[in-house]
């Protein structure tokens, strides 16, 4: 690691005294007093004494190199001095630093401000809750933008944006298939091992099926492709859409008359709403195939055994369950992520700190919509 | 007044600082720079123009490292800068400070912090004299001291360059980059622009090399000019370059604008 002092090293220590005769302060100084000595001489000039002077001499004839980070060092010095009311009745510096110690003396005039310290506790606690309110209620807001915007596009003044939408579908569905499939085939076979495992103790290992079809159809395969997809689309929209942002991207396009909502929003969440139940159901028939090929291996159920257990265990209405979740998961993640892409400011930690809590929103949403989908369903006996 | 890393003593002005010979810079088969030479002396501020695409920035990219020549060497400080490794490297990055077009300044941090990035990581200073130094760098660029706690999402154009000239300036460099300064500020601004720069450059004992459209900057701040024309590279003063007979360099300096800039 190399250091300012190795680059540029010092030939003469910077060095300072004082002489004091009753109120009378002479201050010498000399040799180096640039940056790389400068952390060393503040805490000894902070340090100085400098209570009851009325007059100072500051004599500076042995300097042999001054900087900026110097020359505040002294300016500070002097200004100590005369904060103290000692009147500064000689201030000598060579010459060739007069210009730098003049513009410093001449810009630098109010005294650097104190870092704010950190707000109280409860402050803290009160500010974050606050936000989080306002979170929502903007959310909401948002969500009224696009529903209206929404209904719109049915209406004949305005139409969905073909082009856009078609590439959404297959930049968030088709090109998603690969690692939906494989994370579910996995789910499946792990779902179909831990229940052989459990059922074997009763002797019910066939039921392995019961459980593998109810809960993939009903629960997993669904929440896994809306988490999948949070983390694939949800956050590519806050990058995108915030990306613009910074560029002026969105304000060059509302100068020009384009509807941010119409170009960017819907077409997006129209692409997820319409891919996301294709996704889920690729997931449900991949989960179920992984789920086979562990109770061929692990309990030597045949193919065919394994259909006509699985036949008597669902009906239309579980693989149903799952479904209907597909497009509201969709519509949420769209909408946090495009929502937050828009609250992208100018710079560049803000897109990815929107990034992550898009994310975080719309699985927290997916989860929460889930266990209330379950509560729903339970009340309606379905 | 300064020293260099092998630790000699080269305070003289009219050392060469930066000395680039038989540079040659391109895009695919596009030659930009057809073998150029450059010396720029301790000291002096040296303006480099020439029209859109004569690879202006290009070259300031080249001696500042970011960017390789196809052939050629760069010498600054005396250092080849193809062969530097990553320490010396670093070293001489020390001795230089550098201001982008736009300011470039690190978007996530406060004016404050993006002064303090260079001290912070080459000394070892307590935090009250950092904000103390990067107050003082803020008045010697003309910036109010409410400045020190924005974001630069907060700050005007004019604004950013100030404060990536207050970036460039925080370890006190020998040599200063200025890629545009003036561009895209008013005149009102432009000209307190080149006033700070000469003042700094007297007061810093500063080596300038700045890229520059602007015609008034040239004559209120530079020493010499070197002029980017038909691959090759022209050096002189104002005076000297306005009796080139050159296409180029004739219309730009006895041009309507560099007429009116030039005999005020």
């Amino acid at each position: 690691m190399v250091s300012l002092s190795d680059v540029r090293p010092v030939e003469e220590r910077a060095w300072f005294k004082t002489e004091r005769r009753d109120n009378v302060l002479r201050f010498v100084v000399g040799g180096d007093w640039t940056l790389p000595e400068a952390p060393r001489l503040d805490p000894k000039l902070r340090a100085l004494d400098l209570a009851k002077i009325s007059e100072a001499e500051i004599d500076g004839k042995e300097l042999d190199k001054l900087d900026s980070a110097g020359a505040w060092l002294l300016l500070r010095t002097k200004r100590a001095l005369e904060d103290g009311g000692a009147k500064v009745r000689s201030f000598v510096i060579p010459e060739t630093y007069g210009p730098l110690f003049g513009t410093l003396e001449r810009e630098h005039k109010a005294p650097p401000t104190e870092e704010s310290s950190r707000p109280p506790f409860l402050y803290r606690v009160g500010r974050g809750f606050m936000h989080a309110v306002n979170q929502g209620y903007e959310m909401l807001g948002y969500l009224g933008r696009v529903t209206v915007e929404t209904v719109e596009t049915i209406g004949p003044q305005k139409q969905l944006r073909w082009k856009a939408f078609i590439h959404q579908v297959e930049e968030t569905g088709i090109n998603a298939l690969p690692i939906v499939g494989l994370l579910s085939f996995l789910i499946g076979v792990v779902l179909a091992y831990q229940g052989a495992d459990q059922l074997r103790r009763f002797g019910a290992e066939i039921f392995t099926i019961n459980l593998l079809g109810v809960s993939i159809l009903r629960e997993v395969g669904g929440l896994i492709t809306a988490i999948i997809i949070a983390g694939r689309s949800g956050s590519a929209f806050t990058a995108q859409i915030g990306t613009m942002r910074v560029n002026e991207e969105i304000d060059a396009m509302q100068t020009i008359g384009l509807n941010t909502v119409d170009v960017l929003v819907l077409p997006r969440i129209a692409g997820l709403v319409v891919a996301l139940p294709f996704l889920t159901f690729f997931s449900d028939f991949m989960g179920m195939v992984g789920g086979a090929v562990m109770c061929y291996f692990d309990l030597g159920i045949t193919f065919p055994t394994f259909l006509r257990q699985l036949q008597g265990a669902i009906t239309v209405d579980t693989f149903m369950v799952g479904m209907v979740k597909a497009p509201v998961f969709a519509f949420v993640i769209g909408l946090v992520g495009c929502f937050e892409g828009l609250k992208v400011e100018r710079n560049a930690e803000s897109v990815g700190r929107l990034t992550t809590r898009s994310v975080v929103e719309s699985i927290f949403l997916i989860i929460v919509l889930d266990a209330g989908f379950s509560i729903m369903f339970s009340i309606l006996g379905i | 007044m300064t020293v260099s890393a092998d630790g000699q003593t080269n305070g003289k002005s009219g050392d060469v600082i930066i000395s680039a010979r038989g540079i040659v810079n391109g895009f695919g088969d596009r030659v930009i720079h057809d073998h150029i030479d450059l010396d720029v002396k301790r000291g002096e501020v040296m303006g480099l123009v020439g029209g859109s695409g004569t690879g202006k920035s290009v070259l300031l990219r080249s001696i500042i490292g970011l960017n390789r020549p196809k052939e050629g060497s760069i010498k600054v400080f005396g250092h080849e800068i193809a062969d530097a490794d990553n320490i010396s490297m670093r070293a001489l990055q020390m001795r230089w400070g550098v201001l982008f077009q736009e300011g470039a300044l690190f978007s996530s941090q406060t004016v404050a912090e993006n002064i303090q990035v260079p001290l912070r990581e080459y000394t070892k200073m307590s935090q009250t004299l950092m904000n103390e130094i990067a107050s003082m760098k803020l008045s010697m660029v003309g910036l109010p001291e409410d400045t020190a706690k924005k974001y630069p999402s907060e700050l005007s154009g004019g604004m950013k360059k100030r404060a990536g000239l207050a970036r460039a300036l925080a370890l006190d460099p020998e040599l200063l980059f200025l890629d545009e300064p003036t561009a895209g500020l008013d005149p009102i601004s432009a000209t307190n622009f080149d006033v700070l720069v000469r003042d700094l450059q007297k007061s810093l004992g500063l080596t300038v090399l700045m890229v520059t459209h602007d015609i008034d900057t040239l004559r209120a701040t530079t020493d010499r000019i070197a002029v980017l024309v038909d691959k090759k590279i022209k050096v002189g003063t104002i005076a000297e370059l306005r009796k080139d007979d050159n296409p180029w360099i004739k219309e730009y300096f006895s041009g309507a604008r560099g007429r009116a800039a030039l005999d005020s």
